[in-house]
């Protein structure tokens, strides 16, 4: 029983992750209607960033934590400038060739420079150790994750459901015309937008640079999952995509203890299940 | 039909090259490496194996005798389907004559099978099943470097010796993993020690910690990891995070390569005990070696166990057809030569190649060094106990390879 709860809470800790990640793909595809194959690459991204504020400049986790999403999002805002715009309004499959394509060139490229074993990345002072939880050892780094995560996942989801910049950004989606004639800037509202969804994949990465090795493939790796976890909770729900994240991860990590040879199917025998039932997801509403 | 025509006379004009080719000492050689280009292992093989081809190229000065080589290089992805089709159009069409590294061994035995039927070469250095020479053996292949019965043996009966007598694995679910669990479990057995349990997780996992939770939970002394590449470096991570080792556990890195130590870093790594068969600062010829290779590595990596032995299989493969004069395209035969030929090169020394294609070297039980220990970058390993070669691989009374006459 005790190595149960332990499970739950490991479990819960990945789900972090994919509630992160998902929750970026979830306002890029909510609110511009890409589906944004680059999310792994940017995560990836997100932790090389953080290893290289450390290695060059001697900037340490924290302030990591605020300059990789910056930086990142700030490329992925030059992506979207220079090359997604000019897909709006066509077929998805574009924006996902688009968005595949650079993915793959990123990673090759920092495959090409860094190698594929990856670099190291060491947990800040402040968070190291750990509890003993009674039923487990739980590291400090580890609680930090989902406490933080959660946080950050909340405070996207209020901004985008329930302040007025939130309100314009999905009246644009619904129908721009009728927001250009208010006076609103929409295509540079988008371009925040997708700078706000890379940014959180930045985050990720940086969140998670301690845990696992800083490789170029470590979003390659995550990335099918990641999509899996919002097709489940419904493509484009905000608050659908959080749930999902952190849900899939306690399965996931049941799935480990119970039939760890399943560990990597589980989530897309659940996609299936769930699409076949409801196809717009658990949390979608009909398009 | 124009063009037809002018393809049939060509296809005709070069075949019978070929065939005057034959009938003169051919010397052409055409090398294949199959490797992993850009996944998990790719930095211990990869562009690296390459490399230590075109330098055993350009080292056995064969060019200016007169023979013709050619290098061409392959991702299988690590997908044994990718693999095999891979060394099909190789051999059909491409007239592979030899394949070097081919890590990876659910890749290795799918291609150990095309190479043996279609009578071609492997020269395995990158895969670990211990099978490429046992149930699994071929005339046609030669396991070079390292296997799962050699880590097992070394790293294994050093640990139960002192004192980790219960163990649990944590293993990557394929052929690989499977090899090396089974074998190690089966030396920690007979040493006296015992298996308390085993958990398999699918290749390419990012997180470990449900995995070390079940492990720690087992009270086991040693924490054995049947994987490799990123999979034992996330692992290692993580057990430091989980407090694993402070809590009294040993990690035993079954199969640890330098890149592996060297991602790490020395604080996560140090103290670990592993098995390998070359290490770049053994004796002045594996430092000459290693220096030319690493200034030519675009992250000026030093050379992996596996990218050595691609080096050091082609230099002997290399003697052997200039003992026969020319390369008869026979695969058999040629094995069979280098079979006979005792090696000699300065990366792993003196050796013989053993009628079941296993290749007889030493093998060296390091420990990693502590930070302050380490001079510079790439200084990492210190040299605690050698096996030599006719004792570290399986002995030929316990093989189950039919070339082996009882």
């Amino acid at each position: 029983m005790q190595a149960l709860y332990a499970q739950l809470l490991v479990g819960l800790i990945n789900g972090s992750f994919y509630a992160l990640l998902s929750l970026g793909l979830a306002v890029i595809f909510g609110m511009l209607n890409i589906i944004n194959f680059a999310h792994g690459a940017l995560y990836m991204m997100g932790a090389f960033t953080a290893y290289f504020l450390l290695n060059l400049f001697g900037i340490g986790y924290w302030w990591a934590l605020l300059i990789a999403p910056i930086v990142v999002g700030i490329f992925g805002m030059i992506l979207e400038r220079t090359m997604l715009q000019w897909l709006a309004g066509l077929d998805h499959l574009y924006g996902l060739l688009l968005t595949f394509g650079i993915a793959l060139i990123v990673q090759g490229v920092f495959q090409n420079y860094f190698g594929s074993s990856g670099l190291p990345y060491a947990i800040p002072d402040e968070l190291k150790g750990g509890m003993n939880l009674g039923f487990m050892f739980l590291p400090i780094y580890r609680g930090w994750v989902v406490v933080f995560s959660l946080v950050v996942c909340l405070a996207t989801w209020f901004l985008i459901e329930k302040t007025r910049l939130g309100a314009y950004l999905r009246a644009a989606t619904e129908n721009p015309t009728l927001v250009r004639a208010f006076g609103i800037n929409v295509p540079r509202m988008i371009t925040l937008t997708y700078g706000l969804g890379v940014g959180l994949a930045a985050l990720a990465g940086v969140l998670s640079a301690p845990i696992n090795q800083v490789r170029p493939l470590m979003g390659a790796d995550l990335i099918i999952v990641v999509f899996a976890v919002v097709v489940i909770g419904g493509m484009g729900s905000i608050m659908g995509s959080i749930i999902t994240g952190f849900a899939l991860g306690v399965i996931e990590g049941l799935t480990k203890y119970f039939y760890p040879e399943a560990s990597n199917t589980v989530v897309f025998v659940l996609m299936v299940l769930v699409l076949l039932i409801k196809p717009t997801g658990l949390t979608g509403r009909a398009a | 039909m124009k063009q037809q025509l002018s393809a049939l006379l060509l296809g005709t004009a070069l075949s019978f090259a070929a065939a005057s080719g034959a009938l003169a000492q051919d010397k052409t050689i055409k090398i294949g490496v199959l490797t992993d280009n850009s996944g998990l292992y790719s930095d211990l093989g990869g562009a690296g194996s390459t490399l230590a081809a075109q330098m055993a190229v350009e080292d056995s000065g064969l060019a200016a005798k007169g023979w013709k080589i050619d290098i061409i290089s392959a991702d299988h992805q690590n997908k044994p389907d990718i693999g095999t089709s891979m060394a099909r159009q190789w051999i059909d069409v491409e007239k592979v004559d030899i394949f070097m590294d081919v890590l990876n061994s659910g890749v290795a035995l799918a291609v150990n099978n095309v190479v043996k039927e279609k009578n071609a070469i492997m020269i395995n250095t990158g895969a670990a099943s211990s099978d490429l020479t046992n149930a699994q053996c071929s005339p046609n292949t030669i396991h070079w470097v390292y296997d799962t019965y050699m880590l097992a043996n070394s790293t294994g009966q050093a640990l139960v010796k002192a004192g980790g007598d219960t163990w649990y694995f944590l293993t990557a679910d394929y052929a690989f993993g499977h090899a090396l669990e089974r074998d190690t479990a089966a030396v920690v057995t007979k040493s006296g020690g015992k298996v308390i349990g085993a958990v398999r997780h699918p290749l390419n996992t990012a997180d470990f910690s449900s995995f070390l939770l079940q492990a720690q939970a087992s009270k086991a002394k040693i924490i054995g990891m049947a994987n490799a590449g990123g999979d034992t470096t996330n692992t290692i991570k993580q057990a430091a995070e989980f407090g694993i080792v402070a809590g009294g556990q040993k990690l035993a890195g079954l199969l640890l390569f330098i890149t592996d130590v060297n991602s790490l870093g020395l604080k996560v790594a140090q103290g670990l005990n592993f098995t390998e068969t070359f290490y770049w600062d053994l004796n002045d010829g594996t430092r000459a070696f290693s220096k030319r290779f690493s200034e030519k590595m675009k992250n000026k990596a030093m050379p992996s166990m596996v990218q050595a032995g691609v080096y050091s299989g082609l230099v002997h493969y290399f003697k052997a057809l200039e003992a026969m004069g020319g390369n008869p395209h026979d695969g058999a035969k040629v094995v069979a030569k280098m079979k006979e030929m005792p090696t000699d090169d300065p990366l792993f020394g003196k050796g013989t190649i053993r009628v079941d294609g296993r290749k007889l070297h030493p093998a060296y039980l390091f420990e990693v060094k502590k930070p302050e220990e380490s001079k510079g970058p790439w200084d990492y390993y210190k040299l605690i106990g050698t096996t030599p070669g006719d004792q570290a691989f399986r002995p030929l009374s316990e093989s189950a390879c039919p070339l082996v006459k009882k």
